[in-house]
C-alpha cells in the first residue's frame, strides 16, 4: 500500500460521505417525526393505559445510548432473517432515537396550548380529533418549530455512531481516509469543519426562531 | 425464527461486564466533576470579562456543541499523538467527555447566569458584599439551583454517551459487551442485558444527582431532578 | 315549554362538594342571571350545563337533548349550546372571520359561501363587520369578546351561555358587550349569565337566581329579587355590591 496524503481527492471523498450523513439525517428525521408524532399524541391521550406505555417508551429511549439502539437494531434485523446493507439499521436505529426525543419535545408543545383552547372548541362540538387538527396542532407546530430544529443539530451529529457498525457516512470516511493516509488530526479536524458547517447553522437558525417566537 | 435465546452465557461474562460497568462510572463520575466546574468557572469568566474572554469562551462552546461527540473523540485520540501528546484510550475518554460536558455545562450555566435578575445583584451591592461574595452567592448559586434539572439531563446524556468510547478502544461497558458477543456470538442477548445495564445506571444516576441537589440546594430542586418526565394530567 | 331543565344536580371537586343539588326550569326566550359571590358554584353551575363539568348525580337537559350520554350525543348538545367565556378564547392563529367559520364547516359541514354568509351576519350583528380579516391579537378585549360571542352565533344555538363575560373588561369595554347580549335577549334568545353587573341583571335577566354555598339560596322575577331582597346573605350581597 502507498501512503497518500490528504489532498483534494480524500476531501472530496469526505463530502460525498456527507451526503450519507445528511441523507441518514433526513431519514431518522422524517421516520422519527412520524413516529416521534404518533407517541406525542399518545402521550397526551385521555387514556390513562396509552399515556403510560408512551411515558414508558420514551423514558427507556432517552435512558438508553443511541450506540445501544443501533447494536440492537443491527443484531435484531439480522436475527429475524433480513440480511440487509447497514444503512438500513441505521436508518431504523436513528428512526427510533429520533423518535424518543422528538416525542417528548412535542407533548411539550401540545401541552403548551392553553386548556381555555380545548375548553373553547370542545364547545363548538368538534370532535377530538377535528380539536388537534384544527385548533391544538396549528398552535403546537409554531411552538415545535424552534426546538424540533435545534434537536436535529443532534441528529446530524449522532448519525455518527453508525459509523461504529460500517456505515459509511462522515465519521467513518474520515476513519477510511486515515487509515490510508495517516494524518489524523488534519482528516479529524476536515471532518469536524464540515459537521460544524452543517451544525452551525441550524443551531443559528433555531436561535433566530426562538427569538422570533417570543419577539 | 428458529432462534432460541440463551441469557445464560452472558451470566458466564459476569466479571468482564462488571469491569465495564466500572470504568463507565469512572469515566461519568469524573467528566461530570470535572465538566460542571469548568463549565462554572468558563460561564463566570464569560459574564465578568466580556470581550476576548467571552468571544473565546462562546467559540469553543459553539465548536463543541456542533460537532459529533465521536470526532472529538477521534481527534484526541488519533491526532493529538501527532502533535506529541500521546494518551491512553482511557484517559483520551476523559479528556474528550470532560471537553464535550464542560462546553454543554457552560451553556447551560450561562442561561442560568442571564435568567438572575440585576436587581438582586443591586440588592447584594447595597448590602455591602464584596464583589466575589455577590457573585458567588447572589449570582453563580442562584443560577446553578436554577438549571440544576438542566444539567442533571445533560449529565446523563453523558454517561450514555460514554459508551462512545469503545470506538477508541476505551475498555467501558459498551467494548465489554463487544468482547463477549465476540466470544460468544451471543449478540441479540448480550446488548439486550447491557441496555437494561444502562438504563438502570442512567435512573440511578438521576437518583444520585437528586440526591446531590437536596444536599446543595434544598428539596424542591432535587425533586425536579429526578423528574425524567413530568406527570402528564389527562 | 323548557328549554333548560337542570334537577338536583349534585357536583363535587374531590371533597369539595361545590353544587348541593341544584334544580332550576329556564322557559324559551328567557334571561337567567346566575349571581353570587365566587366560590357560590354558578360558574360550576354554568359549565356542568355544556359537559364542561361532570356532574355527579342530578339530571340536566338543555335544548332537547340530556347530558351524560355518548360522545356524540354530548357534541349535538354542544352544536346547540354556545357558551361564552371570561377569557374570549378566540383561536390565535386564525382570522375573526376564519374563527367564526370554522366549527359551522367542520362540525355542521356548510360550505365555504354558506360559512361565509354567516360569518358576515353575525359579525354585523355585533358591530364588527369590517374586522373580518384581523386576527384576534389586533383586537381589543371588547372587540374580542364580541367575536367570541359571535363565534358561538354562528352555530345557530338555542341556548348561550356565559361565563363571566365582561369580568376581564374594563368599564367602557364591558358596555359594548353588554350592549351586544341585550341586543341578543331583545331578538328572543334563551340566555343563562353568571355576571357581576348587577344593574345589567336586573334590567335585562327575567329572572335571577342568587347562589350561596353550593345552592339556590335566593330566586325570582329579577327586579323584585333586587328591590325586595328576602334573606340577609343576599341582602348584604346587593349592598356590597353597590359601588
Amino acid at each position: 500500500m502507498t501512503l497518500r496524503t490528504f489532498g483534494f481527492d480524500e476531501f472530496g471523498f469526505l463530502l460525498q460521505a456527507l451526503h450519507w450523513t445528511l441523507l441518514l439525517t433526513v431519514i431518522a428525521l422524517i421516520g422519527g417525526g412520524l413516529l416521534g408524532f404518533a407517541v406525542a399524541l399518545a402521550r397526551t391521550s385521555s387514556v390513562q393505559a396509552i399515556r403510560f406505555a408512551a411515558g414508558t417508551y420514551i423514558q427507556v429511549i432517552q435512558g438508553i445510548p443511541v450506540l445501544m439502539i443501533l447494536f440492537l437494531s443491527y443484531y435484531g434485523l439480522s436475527l429475524a432473517g433480513f440480511e440487509l446493507p447497514p444503512l438500513f439499521a441505521a436508518g431504523a436505529s436513528m428512526t427510533i432515537y429520533t423518535s424518543g426525543y422528538l416525542a417528548e419535545i412535542w407533548r411539550g408543545c401540545i401541552q403548551a396550548v392553553p386548556k381555555q383552547q380545548w375548553e373553547a372548541s370542545e364547545s363548538l362540538a368538534m370532535t377530538r380529533l377535528q380539536q388537534y387538527r384544527y385548533v391544538v396542532l396549528p398552535q403546537a407546530g409554531r411552538i415545535s418549530l424552534p426546538p424540533t430544529v435545534g434537536f436535529a443539530v443532534q441528529v446530524v451529529k449522532n448519525t455518527s455512531i453508525t459509523s461504529i457498525i460500517g456505515f459509511v457516512e462522515l465519521a467513518r470516511a474520515g476513519q477510511l481516509i486515515n487509515n490510508a493516509t495517516f494524518q489524523p488530526f488534519r482528516v479529524f479536524i476536515a471532518v469536524a469543519v464540515l459537521y460544524f458547517v452543517v451544525c452551525y447553522p441550524l443551531s443559528q437558525l433555531s436561535r433566530w426562531l426562538e427569538r422570533r417566537l417570543h419577539a | 425464527m428458529s432462534y432460541t435465546f440463551q441469557f445464560g452465557v452472558v451470566a458466564q461474562y459476569q466479571d468482564e461486564i462488571l469491569t465495564g460497568i466500572w470504568l463507565t462510572i469512572k469515566l461519568s463520575v469524573l467528566s461530570i466533576i470535572l465538566g460542571s466546574a469548568a463549565g462554572v468557572v468558563l460561564a463566570s469568566m464569560r459574564s465578568i470579562q466580556g470581550g476576548t474572554v467571552r468571544f473565546l469562551v462562546d467559540a469553543y462552546v459553539e465548536i463543541i456543541r456542533n460537532t459529533p461527540f465521536l470526532v472529538q473523540l477521534f481527534i484526541v485520540y488519533f491526532g493529538l499523538p501527532g502533535l506529541g501528546l500521546r494518551v491512553g484510550a482511557d484517559t483520551a475518554a476523559l479528556i474528550g467527555m470532560t471537553i464535550n460536558l464542560a462546553a454543554y455545562s457552560t451553556e447551560i450555566i450561562r442561561a442560568g447566569i442571564e435568567a438572575v435578575h440585576k436587581p438582586q445583584i443591586e440588592a447584594g451591592e447595597a448590602l455591602g458584599f464584596t464583589r466575589f461574595q455577590i457573585y458567588r452567592h447572589v449570582v453563580i448559586v442562584p443560577a446553578i439551583a436554577k438549571v440544576y434539572p438542566a444539567l442533571c439531563s445533560q449529565f446523563v446524556l453523558m454517561m450514555l454517551a460514554s459508551s462512545i468510547c469503545s470506538a477508541i478502544s476505551t475498555h467501558e461497558l459498551a467494548a465489554s459487551a463487544a468482547f463477549v458477543e465476540s466470544q460468544t456470538y451471543r449478540s441479540f442477548e448480550i446488548y439486550i442485558v447491557v441496555t437494561l445495564i444502562y438504563l438502570a445506571l442512567a435512573l440511578a444516576l438521576r437518583a444520585g444527582l437528586a440526591l446531590v441537589g437536596m444536599w446543595l440546594f434544598g428539596r424542591r430542586v432535587a425533586r425536579q431532578a429526578m423528574t425524567v418526565l413530568p406527570e402528564v394530567p389527562a | 315549554m323548557p328549554e333548560v331543565v337542570v334537577e338536583n344536580v349534585h357536583k363535587s371537586f374531590g371533597a369539595l362538594e361545590v353544587l348541593k343539588g341544584v334544580s332550576l326550569t329556564v322557559g324559551r326566550g328567557e334571561v337567567f342571571a346566575l349571581i353570587g359571590r365566587s366560590g357560590s358554584g354558578k360558574s360550576t353551575l354554568l359549565r356542568c350545563m355544556n359537559g364542561l363539568e361532570k356532574i355527579n348525580s342530578g339530571r340536566i337537559e338543555i335544548a332537547g337533548h340530556a347530558l351524560g350520554g355518548d360522545a356524540k350525543t354530548l357534541r349535538s348538545l354542544r352544536a346547540d349550546v354556545g357558551i361564552v367565556f371570561q377569557s374570549y378564547n378566540l383561536f390565535p392563529h386564525l382570522t375573526v372571520g376564519e374563527n367564526i367559520m370554522l366549527a359551522p364547516r367542520i362540525v355542521k359541514g356548510a360550505t365555504r359561501p354558506e360559512t361565509q354568509q354567516i360569518a358576515r351576519e353575525v359579525l354585523q350583528l355585533v358591530g364588527l363587520a369590517e374586522k373580518f380579516d384581523s386576527y384576534p391579537d389586533q383586537l381589543s378585549g371588547g372587540q374580542q369578546q364580541r367575536v367570541a360571542i359571535a363565534r358561538s352565533l354562528a352555530m345557530r344555538p338555542k341556548v348561550m351561555l356565559f361565563d363571566e363575560v365582561t369580568s376581564a373588561l374594563d368599564p367602557e369595554l364591558t358596555e359594548e358587550v353588554l350592549m351586544v347580549m341585550e341586543q341578543l335577549a331583545r331578538d328572543g334568545m334563551t340566555m343563562i349569565l353568571v355576571t357581576h353587573e348587577m344593574s345589567f341583571a336586573r334590567r335585562v335577566a327575567t329572572q335571577t337566581i342568587f347562589m350561596h354555598k353550593g345552592t339556590i339560596w335566593e330566586a325570582g322575577p329579577s327586579r323584585e329579587l333586587f328591590a325586595n331582597p328576602q334573606t340577609p346573605e343576599l341582602r348584604q350581597f346587593v349592598k356590597s355590591d353597590v359601588k
